[in-house]
């Protein structure tokens, strides 16, 4: 018995903060917040609470401000991620084939992503100005000198969903892009060059060679990258508070909503939305945990 | 993926991490636990520009009044007090309350009062005889379920349109006195467009638009009506509101297109330079053209079109709050916000107008002169936009309907909604 504690015994007690802190912090608090989106607190008054299931998710599946805050996240998280993947892989493409400076590029698209959020959304909100024509100001005022006058548009504040969520996803392209090139210039960086050298003397095209060689190689990279978008995108709040302010019916989205909600101590409905939005969250996250644990187990 | 969630949770958690620098933020400033040496903590988000000086001129009132305590600044800067709000919430819902705090009055303090985080002064009014000095219609306005709850230390009025009259003189209209009603604005709003003004009326996001509606709708309910909306009295549903609605979806026309991307010094920036001919703002504009030194002959102003009769009211005030630090230095600090010296010393600097009825117009500039005028003539409305009217919750649900309407404007939806955001609390 005294040889097994031994064994097991400090690493125990390395990892007990660990575990006692992401206990409280992390698990006991979600465990809270759940606990209060299931009562009637809906305002600051102390005292006991009225358990009532689960109404205040009824209520927010039945009210139009959710289900649009919800649509809105998902074109969000869409147009985020198509996005910057392209951007990302393309930039990696670019410096993969070699160009002189290629530091010089890196640093430079890497550079956005160590702007903080609420920055980059300041100066975005002044960029994504929506007057045309004469009045242009910001990226439409840029259009308008450079005579591509047919690419001026009221970005964020149009009608359709996808054209306002598209340009709130813009700002956060442009941040993480660089970080996704890194991504995928590291994997390509990490494939052998025989094999290269292998698929050309096999006669490959240089199309072939991609299509069939080097992309396939990049697969857990991309799928990495998709996971910290997608958990990214989720949880998107400085951004679109900075650029479009609170009680924004058009740009809302459950973090903003939350917050929202929040303000005005409704603490039980703001935690059912921060329950949901962490079942959104565990929807994407869940998969890959279950996939890298089941790859480590193989290896 | 331990971060992932993390995250996450820091999101979630959002609250309690705010708790704790709101914790740290009043041992920092207040060290008013103990009553022993007799500070008194004034929570405001008056921290700069002509707020802060008249915040100094109630303290000096404070300072000669309330010899035995010391004032203690709490004050919390940014953007119209949300920051403040949100500090303010946590402090509270910590069980360590400032000696008195600032709030818009009216229904905005229910949120408080619904919490018991604020106690009933109704004897202090008659105490210090404000029961008097404050005119009735806003001693109404002030009292829930029979109960008093806050100290205004000022007035501003909502319903103020501010043009240019450079610009109206391009389409032969006489800048100086206002249309007779919103249709007759409609008019106007039409020639100036046809004289080659895109937008003729500048406006900005949120509640700039949401004091538009709110214009509206009193100038075509009149001001009982109108109170009936918020009090319930009033069908949200009825023909009347949605005739009224129509009309400010007409306006919205007139309105520039980069109305979602503005603050209202912008909107008032249009006017000043001549690219929109009027803008509707409440009175603290004065002070901003007086700041930004647009001589008085570059602007004029009027009551909004068809508002000529009302008043339409906020109010920042002071409460007591429950279980506060040394509620009697609390109290001396009431006294004097309330104090025809205090307002005085307050609202010369601030820009805006006393609360008491029998302040001396002489001490204030030009355009506080006619706004007193009107608060001793006029009928006093409250106003929504700045929690005269309604709670923090229903004004949350209003603005969200009204941003909605900005995009893809629905007089159906925007009736129904802002009916549904009443009856939330």
């Amino acid at each position: 018995m005294h040889g097994r504690i031994r064994t097991w015994g400090p690493g125990a007690l390395v990892l007990l903060p660990t575990v006692l802190l992401l206990g409280y912090f992390v698990y006991g608090l979600i465990a809270w917040s759940f606990n209060t989106s299931l009562t009637d607190r809906h305002t600051a008054r102390k005292g006991p609470a009225n358990y009532v299931g689960f109404e205040n998710y009824a209520h927010l599946f039945g009210e139009d401000r959710f289900l649009n805050s919800l649509k809105n996240l998902g074109v969000l998280t869409v147009a985020f991620i198509v996005g910057t993947l392209i951007f990302g892989l393309l930039w990696a493409l670019l410096l993969e084939k070699g160009v002189p400076g290629e530091s010089v590029f890196r640093s430079i698209y890497l550079f956005p992503m160590a702007i903080s959020m609420i920055a980059s959304g300041v100066v975005w909100g002044w960029l994504l100005n929506p007057s045309q024509g004469e009045d242009a100001r910001g990226l439409n005022r840029l259009f308008e000198i450079l005579h591509l006058q047919f690419l001026e548009n009221p970005w964020w504040t149009a009608g359709s969903r996808w054209t306002t969520m598209a340009s709130i996803a813009l700002p956060a392209v442009w941040q993480l892009s660089g970080y996704i090139m890194a991504l995928f210039l590291a994997g390509f960086r990490g494939i052998p060059p025989e094999l290269r050298e292998a698929a050309r003397v096999d006669g490959a095209s240089e199309f072939k060679l991609y299509r069939h060689v080097l992309f396939p190689q990049l697969s857990p990279i991309a799928l990495s990258a998709l996971i910290i978008l997608g958990h990214m995108s989720l949880k998107l709040f400085d951004l679109i508070y900075a650029i479009t302010g609170p009680n924004q019916f058009r740009t809302e989205v459950p973090a903003v909503y939350m917050w929202n909600t929040l303000l005005r101590s409704d603490q039980a409905k703001a935690a059912a939305i921060a329950i949901v939005l962490l079942a959104v969250v565990a929807v994407l996250v869940i998969p890959y945990i279950a996939y890298t644990v089941r790859q480590e187990n193989e290896e | 993926m331990r971060g992932g969630l993390s995250k996450t949770l820091a999101l979630v958690g959002a609250a309690g991490l705010l708790a704790v620098s709101a914790c740290g933020n009043s041992d920092d400033s207040g060290g008013g636990g103990s009553s022993a040496n007799k500070d008194v903590t004034v929570f405001t988000w008056w921290a700069d520009g002509g707020e802060k000086a008249g915040l100094d001129g109630l303290v000096s009132v404070f300072g000669t009044d309330c010899k035995d305590y010391k004032f203690v600044n709490s004050a919390v800067a940014g953007g119209a007090g949300s920051n403040a709000k949100q500090v303010l919430a946590n402090d509270l819902q910590a069980g360590k309350p400032p000696s008195t705090f600032q709030a818009h009055a009216g229904a905005e303090l229910k949120d408080y009062i619904n919490a018991g985080q604020v106690d009933d002064i109704s004897q202090l009014y008659k105490d210090f005889g404000l029961d008097k000095a404050f005119p009735q219609n806003l001693i109404d306005n002030l009292t829930v379920d029979g109960k008093i709850y806050s100290i205004p230390a000022n007035v501003h009025r909502a319903n103020v349109v501010w043009a240019n009259p450079t610009v109206l003189k391009k389409a032969s209209i006489d800048g100086t006195k206002a249309p007779a009603n919103v249709d007759a604005w409609i008019a106007d709003l039409t020639k100036l467009k046809a004289a080659g003004v895109t937008a003729p009326l500048a406006i900005s996001k949120g509640f700039a638009q949401e004091m538009l509606v709110e214009a509206v709708l009193l100038a075509e309910l009149g001001p009982d009506k109108f109170k009936g909306l918020w009090d319930g009295k009033t069908d949200w549903a009825g023909g009347d509101v949605t005739a009224a609605l129509n009309k400010y979806k007409t306006l919205l026309t007139f309105t520039n297109t980069d109305r979602e991307a503005i603050d209202w010094p912008d909107a008032l920036g249009y006017v000043n330079s001549g690219k929109a001919g009027y803008t509707l703002m409440g009175d603290w504009v004065a002070a901003q053209q007086v700041a930004d030194k647009i001589p008085d002959t570059a602007y004029t102003y009027w009551p909004a079109p068809g508002t000529e009769g009302d008043f339409q009211f906020l109010s920042d005030s002071f409460t007591l709050p429950t279980n506060g630090a040394d509620p009697d230095g609390a109290k001396c600090w009431l006294k004097t916000v309330g104090s025809a010296e205090g307002q005085k010393a307050f609202n010369t600097k601030k820009g805006s107008i006393p609360a008491r009825s029998d302040a001396n117009p002489a001490d204030y500039p030009k355009y506080q002169q006619s706004a007193m005028a009107d608060w001793k003539s006029k009928t006093i409305v409250p106003s929504c936009a700045h929690g005269a009217a309604c709670t923090l919750g229903q004004n949350n649900d209003i603005l969200s309907a009204i941003s909605q309407f900005s995009g893809s404007p629905d007089v159906a939806k925007l009736q129904s909604a802002l009916g549904t955001a009443m009856k939330t609390s």
